[in-house]
């Protein structure tokens, strides 16, 4: 390999880079999302809220209603309402993973093609990453945010402890995130993306427990749900929401989740390095 | 008789070590995909001021070459140092004082010319203010300051090239790598970015460019090597190249099709005629003197469709080295 000779100093007016500043690097890729996202952001926050007043309404006024008659029992005394904003918010987190973490990493390879202008410049493959993992974050936290706030809204909201679920949603997001865009940027096309919606993210939200209690599913099929990184974010927020949750359970999702993300990240950085040194 | 004295060079060998103006100097540089290898162990060296390009075909190793001057593929094996260190290293630090023009734009198609600059400057950690007060120069540069706050979807493609070439030299670069720079231009377009290429040629900035255009490598480059599945396979100026492969002058002959044949084999008898390629669609004469050939040929009693005379170009050079044409 090349013998590295002693390096010129870096003339004036020129930048000079950050080394050993790996997060100044990242930032300067954060920074670029959210100039791109100046372009649409009225119309992103008014989905980020129209959605949960809309599935709110929906599911826990209107179905609610239906299902207090019932079965309040197994929703551990709860209203519907109480019993699916939580499950809901984690939900969200998990989908929004999926719509920051496919289309535009691949968009960033293939189309706009702005992670190859980034590491053109100073900017490494990590940086490109963890540049855009951050704006993914802080997507997920607007997003959650608000649901969070519109189940405070609907009164849904039994305990203090519920501050503590934005966080977790955002961290059930982050168990997704790191995953897909490590996936994202390898694909050239997006065919697989619909075959992810449709055969695990919606397959997820709909058995993970977020509209009825995984006891209520077949035996065999509980301890799948168990390893389901969206069922340990459903159950820590609901737990949250409700008031009755414990500490020990919480720190096995917590756990369980945020190994998740960083088996995300590690393989996102390997993958990233791949795609853009080749 | 003394024995001649050792010949001096008139130019330092750019590709000896601690030459202080060599910018980037390779030896035994190879890259491979898997059991593909893309460049062979090239040697080169390219000194400060000059434009350098890497000529040849499409797969040729050029841009692959490109990539790894431009920090963003490390090497397989063989020594590269550019700027004075080492690209594996000191990635981020050669790459802040690089200027790079992709084969592809990577504009950001959504944003207006000016946004484009200021997101680009920005990867560099230039200051607001800075990258707002050099958009404004770059663009009168690239001629673009009146679509400054224009989309860049609808500019033509010329304009989004020199776009990307104000792009490059958003952190005021040392040297520009130019990958392909008006592949899929029209002749107008083409000659707008030669001319901006020129400019900044003559302001000192070190040009390093691939290219499968041979009027693009004699148009610009001061030195250059031709490439060729992987290895370099000659490197000189444009001129010395032509010179050294090339006859002054080639009679270009075409044929109706079911003489071209034929027309050729007479051909061989030709005086004067160094060498001749018969190609699909035309046969070429190397020779001294083009119009004389013609005479000749018309005295051995062949009647071409058509001829023309002219001077030996880059693409004979390559035609001559690999028996191929550029555009195969």
């Amino acid at each position: 390999m090349a013998t590295s000779t002693a390096g010129r100093a870096t003339p004036a007016g020129r930048p000079t880079p950050a080394a050993g500043r790996p997060w100044t690097f990242a930032t300067r890729e954060l920074r670029f999302w959210l100039t791109d996202y100046r372009r649409v952001w009225r119309g992103s926050i008014i989905s980020s809220v129209l959605g949960p007043v809309l599935y709110l309404t929906a599911m826990g006024a209107g179905l609610g209603t239906l299902v207090n008659r019932h079965a309040a029992a197994s929703l551990g005394g709860v209203t519907y309402l109480a019993f699916i904003s939580p499950g809901l918010l984690a939900a969200t987190a998990m989908q929004t993973a999926f719509g920051e973490g496919m289309y535009p990493v691949l968009g960033s390879v293939r189309w706009v093609q702005n992670y190859f202008a980034a590491v053109a410049s100073p900017l490494r493959p990590a940086d490109v990453f963890r540049g855009h993992l951050m704006f993914v974050t802080l997507r997920l936290t607007m997003n959650c945010g608000i649901f969070l706030a519109v189940i405070a809204a609907f009164g849904a909201v039994r305990s203090p402890l519920a501050v503590l679920a934005l966080p977790v949603a955002v961290l059930t997001g982050l168990a997704f995130a790191p995953g897909l865009m490590a996936w994202s940027v390898t694909r050239s096309r997006d065919t697989s993306f619909a075959v992810l919606m449709r055969f695990v993210m919606v397959p997820l939200f709909l058995f993970s427990g977020t509209f009825f209690p995984i006891s209520q599913l077949p035996g065999w099929l509980q301890p799948v749900a168990y390893v389901t990184p969206l069922w340990h974010g459903v159950a820590l927020c609901r737990s949250l929401a409700l008031g009755t949750a414990d500490l020990g359970g919480a720190a096995v999702h917590v756990g369980y989740l945020l190994v998740l993300a960083l088996a995300g990240a590690a393989a996102a950085q390997r993958q990233y390095r791949k795609r853009l040194y080749e | 008789m003394p024995p001649l004295p050792e010949q001096v060079p008139v130019l330092p060998d750019p590709t000896a070590p601690d030459q202080p103006d060599v910018l980037v100097r390779a030896r035994g540089l190879t890259k491979k995909f898997g059991d593909f290898t893309a460049v062979d162990g090239i040697d080169f060296g390219i000194t400060r001021g000059e434009a350098f390009g890497f000529l040849g075909p499409n797969g040729a190793g050029k841009s692959s070459t490109m990539r790894m001057v431009g920090c963003v593929s490390p090497p397989t094996s063989g020594e590269l140092v550019i700027l004075g260190r080492d690209p594996v290293r000191a990635g981020p630090e050669i790459r802040a004082r690089l200027g790079v023009v992709p084969q592809e734009n990577t504009l950001d198609l959504e944003l207006t010319v000016r946004e484009n600059l200021l997101v680009y400057g920005r990867y560099f950690g230039l200051p607001r203010a800075l990258i707002r007060e050099r958009t404004t120069s770059l663009l009168e540069f690239v001629q673009l300051s009146d679509r400054a706050e224009d989309q860049v979807d609808p500019l033509s493609g010329g304009m989004k090239r020199r776009l990307v070439i104000a792009r490059s030299l958003i952190n005021d670069p040392e040297i520009l790598l130019l990958d392909e720079p008006t592949t899929g231009l029209d002749p107008q377009a083409r000659h707008i970015v030669w001319d901006r290429l020129f400019r900044l040629k003559q302001r000192g900035v070190t040009l390093i460019l691939t290219t499968h255009y041979m009027d693009e490598a004699e148009q610009l480059c001061d030195r250059l090597v031709v490439m060729d599945g992987g290895r370099i396979v000659a490197e000189g100026s444009p001129r010395q190249l032509i010179e050294q492969y090339s006859t002054p002058e080639v009679l270009e002959l075409r044929f109706d099709p079911g003489d071209h044949e034929q027309a050729a084999e007479k051909l061989a008898a030709l005086p004067d005629a160094e060498r001749q390629e018969v190609l699909a669609d035309r046969v070429l004469i190397y020779t001294r003197d083009g119009d004389q050939a013609l005479a000749a040929a018309r005295a051995l009693g062949i009647e071409p469709v058509t001829s023309l005379a002219r001077r030996s170009t880059l693409e004979d050079v390559f035609l001559r080295l690999t028996g191929r044409q550029l555009g195969d």
